[in-house]
């Protein structure tokens, strides 16, 4: 290792590993700090690419349940759980090792360990091994990431209870499941065992499943989840959890009933907190807020100049892939380029439940509370060919367009692959364009893109499969 | 139903108008936004839209009234029409309810669009900029005559003030649709130091194009305006690194003339001539003919006897009181002698502007230059007084000096700067003498004038310092 560095990165996750990998392509002198072996992160190894490979699996098995309906029956699956473990593991595997060969292609020194500050220039780092070391910098990238929230009455010491990390390890199969949270992962991860075979509970604090994102796409989502899940428990709180021995004993409180429910395993996905507790931080200038997010400015730089941060420490959305253009943002400002800024017109937004939901740009949602005036063109995917060769027309496109000049502003998709389907959006938003614009970009068919330009056509009262005259 | 059609808020301090001419009579049938009457104000001539549908039953005003705001004008019977005009607001997914917020909000300036004429008259009204902030080129020296000004402007306050305000002001983040520009465009802007917001979007929705933005850049380097400053400026160290420091805001004039001298250093090709001129007898005759000039009310000072070469010089040397027209490829030559003297005042630099200075006898010049310079220094100057000129003086002999390089006053093309006078040892007739020496500092823009003329120009002026009569030849 070097006494000293150009750059260092504290943390490999996607974040982290970007801006590593593109400061030495921008040919800089790179230092990487991560515990792993290998860059990957909370998103590689515990976090997005493993659950994506469970909810593979998921939808294979509600496919082939569905596949029924087609006249083809399929037996009741088997589950090798040990198999599908390492199913995972490989996944997990084959992405990092390939992210491993291309950080020693460029040269960039990896220290396995954690990073803390001795000084604004300085690191004290302790590899895993135990051994420590001080590296100093020129310039740092903070990104340390997030972990799950814990709070007291949800934190019992029982093998019975597990957070994300924990359920992606697949312990075993529960016979029946809570999942305390109705955000994007505890959805995510409740398809999968409900897929595998558990009885799913969901418990949600608030009125609706995924906060903050528009109900009309939620809705969809919400009529499959309760006619696979056990039970969708809203406006509900857990106050308290007991391990029985035979299984956890969860009360209550708010509109459930009974209020007094028993469930072999319990899963808890309450939100993430930001990993901002750097030993050593206070000895810089950077900043840290009440919500435990490192304070930045556009460009990424903490208060302290010449040490930044990105990713989920630095501030919502906690989402892989605004952490990894924030990295290249912030490794732009330190090449010395000029008035860098952090800017997306649009950061999308993807929950891989079936169906899934995303959205880019401005909801629906978001435009009423700040009294925004907006058209809404929403397309039914009963109207779509490619949905109703799917058997799947219970999904929605829909676009919501600045009344005059017609520019679209966000885009939100319920449906099969609406996380491909949104990047389209994305591209629309950032470039600008109109609503005539996706109206007359041609979309292949039969897809499910089509969805999105005859949204567009809708807007105009023009789309050929629904029949939805505007009015004059 | 009878209803009242008052008349509006017209903006900032406008409370009151003269009805110039009623537009509508009753029984005539009215829609929302119809002008119903033009109305002259202190700030301009404005047509007062209906916020009303249906038939005109009384006019309450006649041409001549003064009215103010919230007095009846016109009472309008919302019959059939309007409830159709009601209907077809609730119906229509885009049409906006009468008074909506965005409608809101008066403002004077007229859209091109809107009001095509307006601008075409203003470009020939014989109004000039005023010379230190004006960034414009006064071209309406080689027009014919300007027609009469007009006593004000008609704007149409009812579709106006939307697209004005928000000309004047990008709206803010959670208003309106963010800057439609493509991620590269939002970039190079960036890069540019240029705000996105402020980008005026020709594409389809008003989608910022890359030529947008770098036309921009174009117009705010070629305007020299404040705007400029900006994209070129550096960011500043942190100066209280070092020591203590204190920010106090830039005043007014000074910021105005950072703007126009940055402009002007940037756009002129300047030059500096220097030579110097005897003026040992002319100093004799200056002392002889003080009292003189005095009794006149002025003082016979280098600077009044200056004004008087200067302006001879001119009517030799055209060139030097020209202009550059780069958009029409012209020279401007203006063939009137107003020329300006650089006035060091407490507030900053002022420069007042003496008329047709080669019709006037040096008296009168001395007494002019000392009634300006009095006001300059006692903040009286009107814009009018500071505009105009062809040409500039400044004379920095009072404090000290050799010789400088004045910047030329641009879009002038020319600047002398007079440094203190001196006695010298001057070989003459076989014999050093000592004589009266003025140096002189000639700068010129290049791009206009060329070396061997400026030399030219600056010899006559010399020579006229020493020979006097010179100026009757």
């Amino acid at each position: 290792m070097p006494s000293s560095t150009q750059l260092v990165v504290i943390g490999a996750g996607p974040g982290g590993y970007a801006a590593a990998f593109y400061a030495a392509d921008r040919g800089m002198q790179v230092t990487l700090v991560d515990p792993e072996k290998n860059p990957g992160g909370v998103c590689v190894y515990r976090g997005c690419i493993p659950s994506k490979a469970l909810l593979h699996v998921a939808k294979v098995i509600e496919e082939s349940a569905h596949a029924a309906d087609f006249g083809v029956t399929f037996k009741k699956p088997t589950i090798d759980l040990d198999k599908l473990r390492a199913f995972k593991d490989k996944v997990v595997g084959q992405l990092t090792s390939g992210a491993g060969q291309v950080r020693d292609m460029r040269k960039i020194t990896h220290v396995q360990g954690t990073a803390g500050f001795r000084d604004a220039r300085t690191l004290e780092i302790t590899r895993v091994d135990g051994t420590t070391d001080t590296l100093t910098f020129e310039h740092a990238i903070i990104a340390t990431g997030s972990r799950p929230t814990k709070i007291p009455p949800l934190s019992i010491d029982s093998p019975r209870l597990m957070d994300s990390t924990g359920a992606l390890d697949l312990p075993d199969v529960p016979g029946s499941l809570l999942v305390v949270g109705g955000g994007y992962i505890g959805l995510e991860l409740g398809t999968v065992y409900a897929a595998l075979g558990s009885r799913v509970t969901v418990v949600e604090m608030t009125d609706g499943l995924l906060p903050g994102a528009d109900r009309d796409l939620v809705n969809i989502l919400a009529r499959r989840v309760e006619a696979s899940y056990e039970a969708v428990l809203l406006n509900t709180k857990v106050v308290a959890m007991k391990d029985t021995g035979s299984g956890v004993a969860v009360t209550f409180e708010g509109a459930a009933d009974p209020k007094e429910r028993t469930f072999d395993r319990v899963l808890v996905c309450i939100g993430r907190r930001p990993n901002s507790a750097i030993p050593g931080l206070d000895r810089t200038k950077v900043k840290v807020d009440q919500r435990g997010f490192i304070v930045i400015d556009e460009s990424r730089q903490t208060d302290e100049p010449g040490i930044y941060a990105i990713g989920d420490v630095a501030g919502e959305p906690m989402l892989a892939h605004k952490a990894s253009h924030e990295g290249r943002a912030a490794v732009d400002a330190i090449a010395g380029d000029r008035n860098v800024a952090f800017d997306p017109a649009a950061i999308p937004a993807v929950v891989f439940t079936d169906p899934e939901i995303a959205w880019a740009g401005l909801t629906e949602t978001d435009a009423q509370k700040q009294g925004r005036k907006v058209a809404v063109a929403r397309f039914p995917w009963g109207a779509s060919g490619r949905a109703i060769t799917l058997g799947r027309t219970d999904g929605v496109t829909k676009l919501v367009i600045h009344p005059e000049s017609e520019r679209v502003l966000g885009v939100g998709i319920c449906g099969p692959g609406a996380g491909e389907l949104i990047s389209e959006g994305v591209l629309a938003i950032e470039m600008g364009a109109t609503a005539r614009d996706m109206a007359m970009t041609i979309h292949p068919h039969p897809t499910l893109s089509e969805t999105v330009m005859e949204s567009a056509e809708v807007f105009f009262g023009e789309a050929t499969h629904v029949y939805r005259p505007k009015r004059r | 139903m009878a209803t009242d059609l008052k008349l509006p808020e017209l903006g900032e301090n406008v409370a009151a108008g003269d009805v110039l001419r009623v537009l509508v009579k009753p029984g005539d049938a009215i829609t929302k936004d119809q002008p119903v009457l033009e109305l002259e104000t202190d700030k301009a001539t404005i047509e007062v839209p209906s916020t009303l549908t249906g038939t005109v039953k009384s006019v309450s005003v006649k041409t001549g009234d003064k009215v103010k705001v919230g007095q009846t004008l016109i009472v309008v019977d919302e019959g059939a029409g309007a409830k159709e005009e009601a209907a077809a607001a609730a119906e229509g997914p885009k049409a906006q309810p009468a008074g909506a917020p965005e409608e809101g909000g008066l403002s004077q300036e007229a859209t091109p669009a809107e009001a095509p004429p307006v601008p075409a008259e203003q470009e020939k009204a014989p109004s000039r900029p005023p010379a230190r902030s004006g960034q414009r080129l006064p071209e309406d020296e080689i027009e014919p005559p300007a027609p009469a000004k007009r006593r004000g402007e008609v704007v149409d306050i009812s579709r106006a003030p939307r697209a004005a305000a928000a000309a004047a002001q990008p709206a803010p983040a959670s208003e309106g649709p963010p800057p439609a520009a493509a991620p590269s465009v939002r970039r190079v802007a960036r890069e540019l130091g240029v705000d996105i917001r402020q980008v005026n979007g020709t594409g389809p929705g008003g989608r910022i194009t890359l030529e947008d933005v770098q036309g921009f850049v174009r117009a705010a380097l070629s305007s020299g305006g404040g705007v400029a400053a900006a994209p070129g400026a550096a960011p500043l160290p942190d100066f209280a690194k070092w020591g203590e420091v204190e920010r106090k805001p830039m005043s007014n004039i000074r910021r105005k003339t950072a703007e126009h001298l940055g402009h002007a250093w940037n756009t002129v090709a300047a030059v500096t001539q220097h030579d110097k001129a005897d003026i040992t007898a002319l100093e004799a005759l200056r002392k002889k003919y003080g009292p003189q000039a005095e009794r006149q009310g002025g003082k016979l000072t280098m600077t009044a006897i200056a004004l008087k070469i200067a302006a001879g010089a001119l009517r030799r040397f055209p060139a030097f009181a020209a202009s550059i027209d780069p958009q029409r490829g012209q020279i401007v030559y203006k063939k009137y002698t107003h020329v300006g003297v650089a006035v060091d005042t407490d507030r900053g630099l002022l420069v007042p502007v003496i008329r047709d200075v080669d019709a006037k006898g040096i008296f009168e010049l001395s007494a002019e230059l000392a009634r300006l310079s009095e006001k300059a220094r006692a903040g009286k100057l009107s814009l009018d007084e500071m505009a105009g000129g062809v040409f500039t003086i400044t004379n920095l002999g009072g404090i000290g000096g050799t010789a400088f390089s004045p910047i030329v006053n641009w879009p002038e093309v020319a600047i002398l700067g007079i440094s203190r006078g001196s006695l010298e040892p001057v070989f003459v007739d076989g014999a050093f003498q000592p004589r009266l020496m003025l140096p002189l500092s000639l700068s010129y823009d290049h791009r206009l004038i060329d070396g061997a003329d400026a030399a030219r120009f600056l010899r006559w002026v010399a020579e006229a310092f020493e020979q006097p009569f010179v100026l009757a030849l």
